[in-house]
């Protein structure tokens, strides 16, 4: 895990506290209840390969669509002041679009890269349209998104007239699950890779910052001659390309599509990772490793309420438990009550210790 | 639309404002479409039975889109509303049917009648509602924290809170729900079958507490102080404050009239479907959303109406029954037409701000880039 952090890296990045005092809470807890909860080993799969097992690896493992996701919602977020709510129905449409390409014809390497552009195509086609109701028709981004998250799960059905196909191929066994050779499940290294990608974008384009100028002020963007409306569509393009590879993961997991059960719900833990993660859901700054750390502790805390057998349909329940709390912790008026009471303490001490040198 | 030449400073010197404008519109549109609905398929929609049926169906979704349409107008929103009616619902059915022993123990020590555990269950349902709305008012207005998260936090601890009430879906018993689903008949809007006899109109009782509900909401968003208090802080929360508005109580009532409708929505549901389950009221919350802007409610506050909500939730579900009764069988059509008509209203709203926007900076012809809110690109 991430724990390990200097004062001056916390410093810098305060708003990573939360998500970072989560997980490591999370952690503390659960090596409290069973000291081996984190240990990792290396199993033989079916197939004979050597993988990694064990709690961690499951957390990070199943993070993996909701961190992608996450990092687009981010964006969304911090450009347009709002949320896309239809990130898991998007994500089942290109999910459905993935299959459906590959039904066509034998699965092999270069129809799976075929199926993946065009699903890529059809949600970033669909990220466009909730991006042009944002941004060229001013309609706030859950109104606009709302459309699709009414019908969008119907439109994935549809596509596949009906029916929820399965497609069995190693090629797919190997981007849902294992590549021959790794240990790591191919989904974190999808992630790692998405990361890196973002990474260099904002590390070598002016995105991240004109992305976070439109969200602070988007008149004054203008004025500074930064396309606003075009930065706001730009980021839901990217949430729908982070929607068509979030539906690929998720479809090669299981090796099929199933519209109703595909990311289910998993729009409101994206929104919920970001706002984890110390960004404001009103838009402006942000801190994309904050979302996706955000994300694992979500995932953690899922897994930990699992292994705590707490049956999977209640596990919502006591999720809601956690996150109020979390949000109460993170509020601006406990924080300040919090720091007021710190500084009555500390101006309170060196007095003591000073009537007792007297 | 037709509005519009009324702002002629001779019959009208206020402009239109933008909750009028949106309501009319939404009003235009629903008799539109229940007419064409009419000459079309004729049928079934020619008889008030049809509306009817859509109201029965429908009073807990009128209930719910009132609470959000405050919650909304205030500038917040909340989603747990369904989750909340859903619990509610599940409660409500344990309560009648004797599986929450805590109740039943009540009941029985105290010698009561069958039916007094009704009385049981609306106490709970409305108790269940105001936990909800106070509890997250408490931490939206007072600890300022962001309403969606804690709205959903609420909508998945009501969710689960179902399945831990009981995983198996429950019922209620047939004798109470006798009592419950007692349907008022309006013989003079009853029509004849082919045999030749009248069969009145019917109409739950669930329908006149929606009714009701919308009046008193009408009336309290119009006349009473707290109501105009929700449009002020919604509108600017800044100069809310600087006029004297208690803008955290504001708030918190809010939340608090729309935990206590969902909780109402909830009784309403149960006494509709009789039914506890854990798929109860799916998607309400986004249904209610969908209802409330379609009756002209903006999610960034100050602008709104109950009655346009009214109409909002009876032109989605018309959409609904169009769709059934059109023949599209297909089970995707419901949603993709909802999403279609939903799209169609969303962009006609948006346009519709948009040149009354740029109409009314094109008459003050001062300051071009500062001032209005929205901006042309």
């Amino acid at each position: 895990m991430r724990k390990k952090t200097g004062p001056q890296f916390l410093a810098n990045n305060s708003q990573l506290l939360i998500p970072l005092i989560a997980i490591l809470l999370l952690v503390i807890f659960n090596l409290i209840r069973d000291p081996g909860f984190f240990s990792v080993s290396i199993a033989a799969n079916n197939k004979g390969d050597p993988v990694l097992q064990g709690n961690l690896i499951s957390i990070l493992n199943g993070a993996s669509e909701l961190a992608i996701l996450s990092m687009g919602m981010t964006l969304v977020t911090a450009a347009s002041g709002g949320q896309d709510i239809s990130v898991g129905a998007l994500a089942a449409i290109a999910g459905s679009v993935f299959v459906k390409v590959l039904k066509g014809g034998v699965v092999s390497g270069p129809i799976v890269i075929a199926a993946f552009l065009a699903c890529c195509a059809v949600s970033m086609l669909f990220g466009a349209f909730n991006g042009s109701l944002v941004s060229f028709f001013r309609i706030q981004p859950m109104i606009a998104t709302l459309i699709l998250f009414t019908c969008g799960r119907s439109i994935a059905y549809w596509i596949n007239g009906g029916a929820t196909p399965t497609i069995e191929s190693p090629i797919i066994n190997a981007v849902g699950s294992f590549i021959p050779g790794i240990p790591v499940p191919t989904p974190i290294l999808i992630v790692i890779l998405m990361g890196i990608l973002f990474a260099l974008i904002f590390r070598f384009t002016t995105l991240g910052l004109y992305i976070q100028t439109v969200g602070i002020n988007q008149g004054a963007a203008r004025l500074n001659g930064i396309n606003a409306v075009g930065i706001k569509l730009l980021s839901f393009i990217i949430l729908g390309a982070c929607c068509a590879v979030a539906g690929t993961i998720g479809v090669s997991r299981l090796g099929l599509i199933n519209h109703e059960t595909l990311l289910i719900n998993i729009e409101m833990d994206a929104i919920l990772a970001v706002a984890i993660g110390g960004n404001s859901l009103g838009g402006g700054k942000f801190k994309m490793l904050g979302s996706v750390l955000g994300a694992y502790a979500i995932q953690a805390l899922t897994i930990t309420l699992y292994a705590m057998k707490v049956p999977s349909t209640d596990v919502k329940a006591y999720k809601a438990v956690v996150i109020v709390i979390l949000v109460v912790m993170g509020s601006p008026v406990v924080k300040d009550a919090m720091s007021r009471f710190w500084t009555k303490l500390r101006s309170k001490r060196p007095a003591a210790a000073g009537k007792e040198v007297a | 639309m037709n509005k519009l030449p009324d702002r002629s400073p001779a019959r009208r010197r206020e402009p239109v404002t933008d909750t009028q404008l949106l309501l009319s519109i939404t009003i235009c549109i629903f008799v539109g479409m229940y007419i064409m609905a009419m000459l079309i398929w004729g049928g079934g929609f020619k008889k008030p039975q049809m509306l009817f049926d859509i109201l029965n169906d429908n009073a807990y979704l009128v209930i719910i889109s009132c609470g959000l349409t405050i919650v909304m107008i205030t500038g917040s929103i909340d989603i747990s509303v369904g989750g909340v009616t859903a619990l509610v619902a599940m409660v409500g059915v344990m309560i009648l049917n004797g599986s929450n022993h805590l109740f039943d123990g009540l009941i029985a020590s105290l010698g009561l009648a069958e039916s007094w555990r009704i009385v049981f269950a609306l106490i709970m349902s409305l108790l269940i509602g105001l936990a909800f709305g106070a509890v997250q008012g408490f931490l939206i207005a007072h600890l300022e924290i962001q309403p969606f998260i804690i709205t959903l936090a609420g909508m998945f601890f009501a969710r689960g809170m179902i399945t831990i009430c009981s995983v198996d879906p429950q019922k209620a018993p047939q004798d109470l729900m006798d009592i419950l689903q007692k349907r008022i008949e309006i013989p003079w809007l009853g029509s004849v079958n082919k045999k030749g006899v009248l069969i009145p109109a019917k109409m739950e009782i669930g329908v006149v507490i929606a009714a009701v509900i919308v009046v008193l909401v009408f009336i309290l968003l119009r006349r009473r102080k707290l109501g105009r208090g929700f449009y002020a802080v919604g509108g600017n929360r800044q100069s809310a404050l600087m006029l004297g508005v208690n803008v955290r109580h504001t708030r918190f009532m809010a939340h608090l009239i729309c935990g206590l409708l969902s909780g109402i929505a909830g009784f309403v549901f149960m006494m509709h479907t009789g039914a506890g389950n854990a798929t109860n009221a799916t998607a309400a919350e986004m249904n209610a959303i969908a209802s409330s802007i379609i009756g002209g409610t903006l999610l960034t506050g100050g602008v709104g109406n109950v009655i346009g909500t009214f109409f909002g939730v009876l032109t989605l579900s018309t959409i609904k029954s169009i769709v059934t009764t059109s023949g599209l069988r297909d089970p995707w059509w419901q949603s993709i037409t909802t999403g279609a008509m939903l799209s169609f209203f969303i962009l006609l709203q948006s346009v519709v701000l948009m040149r009354k926007n740029r109409r009314r900076r094109k008459a003050k012809k001062a300051a071009p880039t500062n001032g209005d809110k929205p901006k042309d690109g």
